[in-house]
């Protein structure tokens, strides 16, 4: 089953409210994913030479403080960083590589959620109301988020298989469905140097995005690609630094609804997600087509 | 009449009560608030009964009817009115997928859009949509009719047995077995009815009439039922 949603504010606003906004629409979604869940939030964006990276580690009081030293001490890297709970947000003056190869020498057995200029992922495996209290998501604030509530059915329930799923600086996504091609397709993007870390059908939808990407494509050219190459049910929604899109296969069997003000775009498997944001009474309502590619972007 | 308030009553308690009418009626009007796009409102129900619904339901609303003319003054999710034995079900709004799935009696009219696959397996009921339905609408339907005011999807049609198709605007592609059909007067009659019924204003001869060519199935009209 899963539950998806997404909010991208339009109305510059309410971005300081994006949290709470956003928190009833996850929660909203409890009954079609209560193993796990996740959101991904666009904010707090760092400068263009700089790269923010999510951590976590299985271990709660594992000493960030002490790893964040030891990479400004030995590397000469500029590093701020907070702790959100079980994750460490690190911002780094250096490039996603660089920042990679840092964490993967000096804390080996530290896992990234994410990495990008904007994009912070949180996810763990409960329930989505307790997953929103354990990061505080009602106080975020940030231009856009897509969340998800998973019911597993093609991989086990562990943080590292709760959605979002990004496999590139800055690009998320969420996933309702099942893909059936995701064994080949996952080969032949590991041939084309996209890295996974999951068995997760959804984390290759998003490699497949990834690499698409950075062959230059825009986001709309990218989906109406995975709409030929991808095999299987889905509605996705996608973030990246600066869009959010939602498209569903042609069969469009797996839920999905839209909603529109001057002041938001708003996504959910159902519209019982969307009850709780203001002016949803007058907002127009609408069921994305099969196969059609719906995008926004910020300027 | 009765109102119930889905804020503070849940939906279980809602249809108790609306089954608590089948064996004696006490109370014929019901009004719904808040149903936020709850599933299953007015599933079930067995009794002459007028319910409104104000708001957006979610899926399977007035699922199973029989008897009852629910209207939904919103949109429906998935499966609205499905498998209806008699009675009507009215959506001001759109209707999400597989509307009136399986329905073997009662009248359904949306007077929004309806999505993907209206009337699939449509076994006797009539449907009439003001607007426009999605791909596969009354995929596999057995017996009924379909009437759409707008255009249809991809694929109408497809695999279908006995269904009547009315169509006035553009059908995207026909499915597999179905064709386009004469309208004789007979058909010009039904039409008028239902649209009376709906109470639509369209004018019966600008609609196109679609049915099976009869050629993936194995028809016999000595076993129809006519």
């Amino acid at each position: 089953m899963c539950g998806i949603v997404g909010l991208y504010l339009k109305n510059k606003a309410l971005e300081h409210q994006i949290g709470s906004l956003f928190e009833p629409m996850l929660v909203a979604m409890t009954d079609r994913g209560p193993d796990s869940a996740g959101f991904a939030i666009y904010g707090d964006e760092v400068a263009e030479d700089c790269v923010k990276l999510v951590l976590s580690h299985p271990d709660e009081s594992y000493d960030w403080k002490g790893l964040a030293d030891n990479i400004e001490g030995q590397c000469d890297i500029a590093v701020s960083w907070f702790q959100n709970s079980r994750v460490a947000v690190f911002k780094l003056q250096a490039t996603r590589e660089v920042a990679e190869s840092v964490f993967a020498t000096h804390a080996p057995d530290v896992a990234v959620m994410s990495a990008g200029r904007s994009i912070e992922i949180l996810k763990s495996v409960g329930e989505p109301q307790e997953i929103a209290d354990t990061f505080n998501l009602r106080d975020m604030k940030g231009s856009h988020i897509i969340g998800h509530t998973r019911m597993a059915t093609e991989s086990a329930v562990t943080e590292k298989g709760c959605h979002p799923f990004s496999t590139g600086m800055d690009l998320c996504l969420v996933h309702n469905g099942s893909l059936s091609n995701h064994n080949r397709l996952r080969e032949e993007l590991l041939r084309e140097g996209i890295q996974f870390s999951t068995e997760n059908d959804s984390e290759v939808a998003a490699g497949y995005l990834t690499h698409r990407l950075k062959q230059g494509e825009s986001l709309h050219k990218a989906l109406e690609n995975a709409l030929e190459d991808l095999d299987g049910f889905f509605t996705f929604a996608v973030g990246t630094r600066d869009g959010f899109a939602v498209v569903r296969d042609a069969i469009a069997c797996k839920p999905a609804i839209l909603a529109e003000t001057d002041d938001y775009v708003a996504m959910a498997s159902e519209y019982q997600a969307l009850t709780s944001l203001p002016g949803i009474e007058n907002a127009k309502v609408w069921e994305p087509e099969p196969a059609r590619i719906y995008a926004w972007n910020r300027d | 009449m009765k109102t119930i308030d889905l804020s503070e009553t849940s939906t279980r308690d809602l249809n108790q009560a609306l089954h608590d009418q089948r064996g004696e009626c006490t109370e014929r009007n019901w009004e719904v608030l808040n149903p936020k796009g709850s599933h299953s409102l007015a599933c079930g129900l067995d009794q002459n009964l007028s319910v409104d619904i104000r708001g957006h339901a979610g899926y399977y609303c007035a699922g199973m009817n029989k008897g009852a003319e629910v209207t939904v003054h919103g949109s429906a999710g998935v499966g609205v009115a499905e498998n209806m034995m008699s009675g009507t079900v009215r959506v001001k709004g759109d209707v999400s997928q597989a509307a009136g799935a399986t329905a073997r009696g009662g009248l359904l009219v949306v007077e929004g859009n309806a999505g993907a696959r209206c009337g699939i397996s449509l076994k006797g009921a009539d449907i009439v949509v003001k607007g426009s339905v999605g791909h596969m609408s009354c995929f596999m339907a057995q017996a009924g009719t379909l009437v759409v005011c707008g255009d249809a999807g991809d694929a109408l049609g497809d695999s279908l047995y006995e269904v009547h198709i009315y169509v006035k605007g553009s059908v995207q592609s026909l499915g597999a077995d179905c064709v386009e059909k004469d309208m004789r007067e007979e058909h010009i009659r039904e039409l008028s009815d239902l649209l009376k019924r709906a109470g639509v204003d369209d004018d019966p001869l600008q609609f196109k009439r679609y049915g099976s060519a009869r050629k993936l199935y194995n028809f016999n009209i000595d076993n129809a039922v006519l």
